[in-house]
């Protein structure tokens, strides 16, 4: 799948936001919203918080991308898992949840999980503690994590929702009914008065969530692409574009792409 | 004249050269007719011509072993220059008897155009046949089949005609020395185009490398006039601490002068803006009147408006073509096809059509828009009757009342003879990545002695050991602090000290990547039919033609059903799949119009100061149009006009705002800059700036607070606004939030092999990876904010897109002579300034102001 270049990401503010941890979900610019009757909490830093069950979901943190790259001859910056996993502790500080869920494409490739570096793999175990770890497995990583805690798996059903990488194409309980997926790094583009903006979003109509991309060189798809097509009911569909401080609500019919 | 639907290019009778003609020498003697040999004597002879002054002396000189320079006008026979010493040489020798050892090519031909390059080979071609000399010549550009260029590499022709990315890839190959070990002559075409770009900066690396191979190989450039001869002298010999000779200079002056003039029209000329659309008529006109007329516009955008507005009054329809770079490759070569067989009667054209090639009889250049620097007119009028002894006649249209002034300096400037191209500059760091891989890749290299390669070529004459390090450590791993790809590097040291390549992979890699033009995310438009039941469901056939090329920002502001200008048509915007922009034919008048980023030079510094000096000095502006001569003499009396030296800054208050001109005449690049530094400083004295327009002009900035007071008051200094230390904290501050270095950093990203090139076509079979620059931008700058990529991403910046040299030197020139006038409205001179305000936006600003408005539309339809 191609990710076009998002000149408007404002991923250095997404840098910045996780160096500023904040304390508690009030100052966070969240938005709650309902998905299948559970009420959910889309974070700008791009996590999804279930309340209820106290659940954090993220979504393709495709940690050592660069190192992927680099293993194919394109040096790109060592950097990413580290700066990933820097917003993901933010998260984690703001909503301390009890289960983490990432939701697939963990891992940029196979070889990820395995190679990754010691002092990174601390971060993660840091994290991890006090709490369970679910990681779904995903397109470029279905095998599973190497030497990590936590649980690896397909698909996880918990609370009223199911958990897995790719959405579903059948409808219904057990399909798209209560489902959080990712794999299609939604994100949205609105323009008023000559000026355009596209950032990374949740999507939802209430009956499924789509999670943005996690991780900080995962890139995104515009909502409006043909990869989306039959997914939604368009005209409930909502994109929650991740914000420099806050989530910004726009219905579907009001973007562009 | 004609001959057999070329025209002879290289050869002309020797009556033809008029006296007055500035040539070193007008007659040859016996003794330099002695230099050619004889099959050469006797085709003069039998053609009744004689060869030129400046050939025989070019010959004489390059013979004897020195590396040489010829400028001339085009017209004087320049490619037969460049080639005589290596004809003559080659008909010397003879033939190679089969069985001797493996001989390399002789004669080596570098031109900044593949199809330059065949056109070379044509008329390269028929006088070796007609002398019936027995010295092959091919070409090789990225259309030759894989068959023909293994071929060549096994049994090198005598000369060889290509192109400065595949001297890159040949030098990048095992057998680059057997191939060049031969060579005696380079000739480099059209060297003033080639060398102020990075693919002139490869090509420097490349001759240093062939150098290499073969130490008595000498050089031959050949140039159209130039600001600066010594520059390209310099450029074409090896540097070092005991310098060789600059290049020795034929320079060939003179030829006919042009006869230029500026459009005069009886309707109102245009306060702003960069489309003549009042003077069309008179450009239609024209057209009539002559054979052939070559229209050359600055940007795609005014190409586009001006051929669909010809077309609107084409009454006789006439057959007036497009040319420009974002059109389909097939259509391009279509309208080529057409004006070499002079089947049309204009053509609208961009900077595509600048470099030497042959376009038939054109017999009147119209320049619209001002032409920003006094040599890109003299090349594009050049383009014009090819003939160096009649006159080229040419007709500038200014767009505004600026640019008569404009058009009025370079117009004398091309009277003069002044020239200003850009200098050479220093070697870019992308690219000596690109060439360190590659030639790693040719066989190991061992650091010391490649580096003494390297600073032989004079772009990279002054580069530190430190940073020759720092880029082959780039090219190995990255280069990143965080030294975690070791096991990945790309190259490696070997125990003797030498760098290798660790996998063929690499060099493969390197062979795709090669070159130094990197394109803007484009889609390709496709023309549809839309049918109204596919319409509802926002879909449409397929299949129709395709027009040509739209870079994806554009695009990405587009909704459907928005209407645009391209390939000469109003196009409807239906939507993007996959990787084409499918469009519809619209039947709109009024298009949303392409705003291509490209295209738009900035005034050249001279032309400034002429316009400057023409501003000073009410004495020249007897030429100009009434109208102008007016609009000045208002200037005077309600505000001032500047001395030459001088920065007049305007400040006045109009509707809820005050404002403030500065008159800096330096281009629209080095005015953006400023903006945004003042804008910064401004914010810091509580003038509370809201935005600023830029244009080659002024500069106007706008704010809340009465600028013009705080100055009166001696609350705000001028001379400290405009104090050069505003290119030190100021900009570094800035640049950290700034977005605009982004694109530049793309293109050093691909250009220094950090990510693959997107190559067409290959996107669906999975193998292409794309992985977005911006990101890896951001998470670079955030951990590693001095790696090297950055600072080749700056430096490229400010010599190209911030154009801080021309800053700081405007900064230091205004210095003591700033001169405020506070008006209580409008000067005449700020009027084409703030016609402008609200064309253009101010980037970087409001981006969640604007996810607020759309958010807020939510509220308000739950609430409503």
């Amino acid at each position: 799948m191609r990710y076009a270049g998002l000149e408007d990401i404002e991923l250095m503010h997404r840098l910045a936001l996780a160096r500023t941890i904040s304390g508690g979900p009030a100052a966070t610019g969240a938005e709650e919203i309902v998905v299948n009757g559970v009420l959910a909490v889309c974070d700008p830093l791009g996590g999804l918080y279930l309340p209820e069950t106290g659940i954090l979901v993220v979504s393709d943190l495709h940690l050592e991308k660069g190192a992927a790259f680099a293993r194919r001859g394109m040096m790109l910056p060592p950097y990413d898992t580290i700066a990933t996993l820097n917003i993901l502790s933010a998260v984690i500080a703001r909503y301390d949840p009890k289960i983490v869920v990432s939701l697939g494409d963990n891992f940029h490739d196979r070889k990820g999980s395995e190679h990754l570096a010691p002092d990174l793999r601390a971060l993660i175990t840091t994290m991890a503690r006090g709490r369970n770890w679910i990681w779904i497995n995903g397109n470029h990583d279905p095998d599973g994590t190497v030497d990590l805690p936590g649980t690896c798996t397909d698909e996880l059903f918990y609370g009223g929702l199911v958990f897995r990488h790719e959405p579903s194409l059948i409808s219904g309980p057990g399909g798209s009914k209560g489902e959080i997926a990712g794999h299609l790094h939604p994100s949205a583009t609105v323009r008023r008065r000559e000026k355009s903006v596209r950032r990374p979003c949740f999507a939802s109509d209430g009956t499924r969530l789509l999670m943005p991309a996690f991780g900080v060189l995962a890139g995104g798809l515009d909502l409006r692409h043909r990869a989306m097509n039959g997914l939604f009911d368009r005209e409930a569909l909502v994109a929650h574009l991740l914000g420099r401080e806050r989530i910004y609500s726009v219905r579907y019919a009001n973007l562009i792409g | 004249m004609i001959i057999g639907g070329v025209k002879p290019l290289l050869f002309r009778p020797f009556s033809l050269t008029l006296p007055g003609v500035d040539i070193v020498e007008t007659h040859s003697s016996g003794r330099d007719a002695a230099l050619l040999p004889r099959p050469f004597q006797k085709w003069f002879a039998e053609k009744g011509w004689q060869p030129r002054a400046h050939q025989l002396e070019l010959l004489s000189r390059s013979t004897s072993g020195e590396n040489m320079l010829l400028i001339a006008p085009t017209g004087a026979g320049k490619t037969l220059a460049g080639f005589l010493p290596s004809l003559t040489d080659l008909t010397r020798r003879g033939r190679i008897p089969p069985g001797s050892a493996f001989t390399g090519i002789h004669t080596l031909y570098i031109s900044p155009l593949k199809a330059l390059a065949v056109d070379i080979e044509r008329n390269l071609m028929k006088p070796v046949f007609e002398m019936g000399l027995d010295i092959s010549i091919e070409n090789r550009t990225g259309d030759t089949p894989q068959a023909k260029r293994q071929r060549q590499k096994l049994n090198p022709p005598d000369i060889l005609l290509t192109t400065p990315e595949q001297v890159a890839l040949l030098l990048a190959n095992k057998e680059a020395e057997r191939f060049f070990k031969d060579l005696k002559y380079v000739v480099l075409d059209e060297l003033h185009s080639l060398v102020t770009s990075k693919r002139g900066h490869l090509l420097s690396l490349g001759l240093a490398r062939i150098r290499r191979h073969a130490p008595h190989m000498r050089t031959i450039g050949l140039s159209a006039t130039v600001s600066d001869p010594m520059d390209l002298q310099r450029w074409l010999v090896p540097q070092g601490e005991d310098p060789a000779l600059p290049a020795g200079l034929v320079h060939v002056t003179g030829g006919a002068a042009p006869d230029i003039a500026i459009m005069r029209t009886e309707d109102r000329i245009p306060w702003s803006g960069h489309v003549s659309t009042y003077a069309i008529p008179e450009v239609y006109e024209e057209i009539k009147r002559h054979k052939t007329t070559l229209i050359f516009v600055n940007t795609r955008f005014q190409a586009e408006l001006l051929f669909q507005t010809l077309w609107t009054i084409n009454e006789d329809n006439l057959p007036i073509a497009l040319h420009h770079g974002s059109l389909d490759a097939g259509q391009r070569r279509k309208v080529e096809a057409a004006m070499a067989a002079n089947k049309l009667r204009a053509v609208v054209a961009t900077s595509t059509l600048d470099l030497g090639m042959d376009w038939g009889d054109v017999d009147l250049v119209v320049h619209v828009g001002a032409p920003k620097g006094a040599s890109r007119l003299a090349q594009r009028i050049g383009r014009s009757n090819h003939r160096m002894d009649e006159p080229s006649k040419a007709i500038l249209v200014p767009a505004n009342r600026f640019e008569v002034m404009e058009c009025q300096a370079a117009l004398d400037a091309n009277y003069l003879g002044a020239q200003d191209t850009p200098p050479v500059g220093e070697g870019a760091l992308d690219v000596l990545a690109q060439h360190v891989l590659g030639m790693a890749c040719a066989e190991p290299f061992d650091p010391v002695e490649l580096y003494d390669e390297i600073t032989s070529a004079s772009p990279y004459a002054t580069l530190s050991w430190e940073m020759f390090e720092r880029i082959v450590d780039f090219v190995a791993t990255g280069g990143y602090a965080l030294r975690s790809y070791e096991r990945y590097a790309k190259i490696r040291k070997t125990k003797e000290g030498r760098w290798r390549v660790s996998n063929p992979a690499v060099a493969q890699q390197y062979r795709l990547n090669l070159g130094t033009i990197v394109e803007a995310t484009e889609l390709n438009v496709r023309l549809v039919k839309r049918n109204a039941q596919g319409l509802a469901k926002g879909t449409v056939g397929r299949g129709g033609m395709s027009l040509g090329k739209v870079e994806e920002y554009f695009l990405e502001q587009l909704v459907q059903g928005d209407t645009f200008l391209f390939a000469g048509k109003v196009l409807r915007f239906e939507g993007i799949r996959e990787n084409e922009c499918l469009v519809s034919n619209a039947f709109s008048l009024d298009p949303k119009i392409p705003a291509y980023a490209g295209g738009k030079f900035p005034l050249s510094t001279y032309l400034a100061d002429q316009v400057r000096g023409m501003l000073a000095d009410p004495d020249r502006w007897g030429v100009l149009p009434d109208q102008v001569r007016d609009w000045l003499n208002i200037q005077r009396e309600r505000s001032m006009l500047p001395a030459r030296d001088e920065l007049l800054i305007e400040t006045f208050p109009r509707g809820k705002r005050f404002f403030m001109i500065a008159y800096c005449f330096e281009g629209r690049l080095a005015h953006q800059t400023l903006g945004m530094l003042l804008t910064r400083r401004l914010e810091r004295t509580g003038a509370r700036p809201l935005g600023f327009v830029a244009t080659d002009y002024s500069l106007a900035i706008w704010g809340l607070n009465d600028i013009g007071a705080m100055i009166g008051s001696g609350r705000l200094s001028l001379s400290d606004l405009f104090d050069e230390d505003m290119l030190g904290d100021d900009l570094e501050a800035w640049l950290d939030e700034s977005y605009m270095l982004k694109r530049t950093f793309r293109n050093c990203a691909v250009i220094s092999g950090l990510i693959e090139r997107l190559h067409p076509g290959k996107e669906k079979t999975g193998r292409q990876v794309t992985v977005s620059t911006d990101l890896i931008y951001d998470v670079l700058r955030s951990h590693e904010p001095d790696h090297v990529l950055l600072e080749a991403t700056r430096r490229d910046a400010a010599s190209g897109l911030l154009d801080l040299a021309r800053l700081g030197d405007m900064l230091a020139r205004i210095r003591g002579h700033i001169t405020h006038r506070d008006l209580d409205r409008v000067s005449p001179l700020a009027v084409p300034i703030m016609l402008e305000i609200g064309k253009e936006s101010v980037p970087g600003e409001a981006h969640d102001a604007v996810l607020q408005e759309a958010a807020d539309e939510l509220i308000a339809e739950a609430l409503g």
